[in-house]
């Protein structure tokens, strides 16, 4: 996987502040199809600010984005779905009070030819995917905050998946589930690294994505502390550029790398 | 999940109840929450009819009360949207009061006489009221144009429209009221003429019946495809008997109301009918403005779970961040809402001035409170993200009920308002009660 192939997604110097405060700060990032990259860093380190950008959420004040090779105009989260890319979001962002189907196909929705909703066709789509994801899911018909942080993290997935994205973005995926349900989510993650999906995995917590990820991105303050291939270094190595920006030999320094001060 | 795992779908979860009322309710999978509704607007109705001694339950007022709620009952569809959007409308009255100028000057002395189509040209209702439709659109564009794109708070954006467009009511006329309407537009106010009769009540009782057949069937049938649990047989044709059952009701009431004895014997001379020695008997049958009512109802329901509309709709009210992430433009949804409202204030504008056959600068006044009560008392969150149409048009009646029953018992009016703003209180603490025993 040398870089003699066009990258899925090229970030190139992305910068922006709010009020003054760089929250992202000349940050350069890349993802290669069917590659798992983990991007890590403390709270507050700009990551999902970073991938925020990505996904459409906030425009960037400078810097560039390449998908396939080609500038991409980012602008909103539509712009995002155009180019592929599906977002999970940390809060799930569903809207509870509509049921799986709805949220599913929110924005998207299958319409009958004279443009009414197809509920039918939506439901049942909806249940051909969610029998892929979760097999025990059945609860079709009630809002969605009736259902349990795992379920709902299931429609979450199912709705990214749905529309055949070629680049997934998952901020935190399995901070609000349980054993059995990250390793679900563990599976799911190798089946779609399979299909050739480039999937950037967000997360504070290092034990949540080492294991998955093929490549560690790490940021701090806003800037990248550097990279490294997850066979090059330890975890105790990524700790130490998480926590201290500390950069070991098998990683690339990036800008915001502490130069052997520490 | 150990449950779901025992109880197969296909079987309808009431076969596992055995109290009797309980398994109707489950059965039948009627909203308890509006059969609340439906029973105490039965209180309300039963109460008000002992304490003014038998005249609240007569076809007469029955037929009245109907009349007076179709304008309010026309704008609280569109109060629903807004506030499960999270937002508020305060400056619908005062809508409605500038669209009843801009329809009755259009009517009086634009169409007739400066475009030339003379004074009861059949045109002119059309002309007008599609006036108050394109003024009313642009008006609600530009409210939620500043709320959605500017960022303005709806209820500072209403709040000032509420001054704004009372004043521009003034402005139409400089306070002058414009009287009398065209005569055809008139026949959207009710009243004898703008009635229906008996024939055509029946015919559409029975076009609603219909209705509500194939809508049981249609369900039905789409329940088998998808093999969905089907409710029992027995509550299908329950709900069947019941549904036709408060159409045909409805009909006989309008029907039992005759046309007043001095309009019936003119009707009776003008066109050679002969009046029998009992009096002659003509039904007004269903009010116009009532059949406006209830197609505005019934094409909101559409618009609110059938389009993506709709959808996009109850999605921002239940979490406005997911529905922007997911990529609906939030912003342009929020205008078409308050473009709708605009169109709904010029339908109720026209109700309203047709009834009184005149446009006043009063016209309309306070009518946001009881719109925004109504959408409230019949389910509406404030929280956003709940509310049904059926439920805000019975939330419209409940108020107009109390209304009429306290005039027919001779209520003073400083009284009837402070009845009904504790009725608003108590109605939303009972919902809040629900709510909380629900989850």
């Amino acid at each position: 996987m040398l870089d003699a192939r066009t990258p899925l997604v090229e970030m190139n110097d992305i910068s922006i502040a709010f009020g003054g405060i760089r929250a992202v700060d000349r940050a350069s990032i890349d993802l290669f199809p069917g590659e798992v990259v983990g991007l890590l860093g403390h709270n507050g380190a700009g990551k999902s600010t970073l991938i925020k950008i990505l996904s459409g959420a906030y425009r960037r004040d400078a810097g560039s984005i390449r998908i396939n090779g080609e500038d991409a105009t980012i602008n909103n989260p539509r712009d995002a779905k155009a180019y592929g890319i599906e977002t999970i979001y940390q809060q799930l962002a569903v809207a509870d009070n509509v049921d799986a189907a709805a949220n599913l196909f929110l924005g998207r929705e299958i319409t009958t030819p004279i443009g009414t909703l197809d509920d039918a066709a939506m439901e049942s789509k909806a249940r051909e995917v969610m029998g892929r994801l979760n097999p025990n899911f059945r609860r079709f018909k009630e809002p969605v905050k009736a259902l349990s942080g795992g379920q709902r993290q299931s429609v979450a997935i199912a709705r990214a998946i749905l529309f055949n994205a070629r680049i997934l973005i998952m901020d935190e995926p399995t901070a609000a589930l349980g054993p059995q349900e990250t390793a679900q989510v563990g599976d799911l993650i190798k089946q779609l690294k399979s299909d050739g999906i480039g999937i950037f995995l967000i997360s504070h917590d290092i034990h949540d994505v080492f294991d998955l990820a093929d490549r560690v991105v790490v940021m701090k303050n806003g800037q990248v502390v550097g990279s490294a291939r997850t066979g090059d270094v330890t975890k105790d190595e990524v700790l130490g550029m998480i926590i201290l920006g500390k950069v070991p030999p098998g990683a690339t320094p990036g800008p915001g790398a502490q130069n052997g001060l520490v | 999940m150990a449950e779901q795992h025992a109880i197969p779908t296909n079987i309808h979860p009431s076969r596992f109840v055995q109290n009797p009322l309980q398994r109707f309710l489950m059965a039948t999978e009627l909203d308890t929450r509006l059969l609340g509704m439906i029973g105490a607007l039965a209180i309300i109705w039963i109460g008000f009819n002992i304490f003014s001694g038998g005249l609240f339950l007569t076809p007469r007022n029955l037929w009245n009360l109907s009349v007076q709620t179709a304008s309010v009952a026309v704008m609280v569809t569109g109060m629903v949207l807004i506030i499960v959007t999270r937002n508020i409308d305060l400056s619908v009255g005062s809508i409605l009061g500038v669209l009843g100028m801009v329809m009755g000057v259009m009517q009086t002395s634009i169409l007739p006489s400066q475009l030339g189509l003379g004074l009861g040209h059949p045109m002119i209702w059309v002309l007008s009221l599609a006036a108050g439709l394109v003024v009313g659109v642009g008006i609600g564009a530009l409210q939620g144009a500043i709320i959605a794109y500017l960022r303005v708070p709806a209820f500072i954006v209403t709040l000032g429209g509420y001054l704004v467009w009372r004043g521009a009511a003034w402005w139409v006329t400089m306070g002058r009221t414009v009287a009398p309407m065209d005569p055809t537009f008139q026949l959207m106010g009710g009243g004898p003429d703008g009635s229906v009769g008996a024939l055509w009540s029946w015919i559409v009782a029975v076009i609603a019946c219909a209705a509500i057949l194939i809508g049981l069937y249609w369900g039905r049938r789409q329940r088998l495809r998808f093999n969905f649990p089907l409710r029992p047989i027995w509550a299908e044709a329950a709900l069947a008997v019941i549904g036709c059952g408060l159409v045909i009701g409805a009909v006989l009431v309008a029907n039992a109301y005759p046309w007043p004895v001095r309009i019936a014997e003119r009707y009776a001379e003008a066109n050679g009918i002969a009046v029998p020695e009992t009096g002659l008997f003509i039904s007004h049958g269903i009010a116009i403005p009532v059949l406006i009512a209830l197609g505005v109802g019934v094409v909101m329901t559409f618009i609110a779970t059938r389009t993506r509309f709709g959808r996009y709709v109850f999605a921002m009210g239940g979490n406005p961040e997911a529905a922007e992430l997911a990529g609906i433009n939030t912003r342009w949804v929020t205008v078409k809402i308050f473009m709708l409202m605009g169109a709904l204030c010029a339908i109720a504008a026209a109700i309203s001035s047709a009834r009184l056959n005149a446009a006043t600068n009063a016209l309309g006044t306070l009518d946001e409170l009881y719109v925004i009560a109504a959408a409230v008392i019949g389910g509406t969150s404030l929280a956003g993200g709940v509310g049904t149409i059926a439920g805000a048009l019975l939330g419209a009646l409940v108020m107009q009920s109390l209304q009429s029953g306290m005039v027919l018992m001779g209520l003073d009016s400083p009284l009837q308002s402070i009845v009904v703003g504790a009725v608003l209180v108590f109605a939303v603490w009972l919902d809040t009660l629900y709510r909380r025993n629900k989850h």
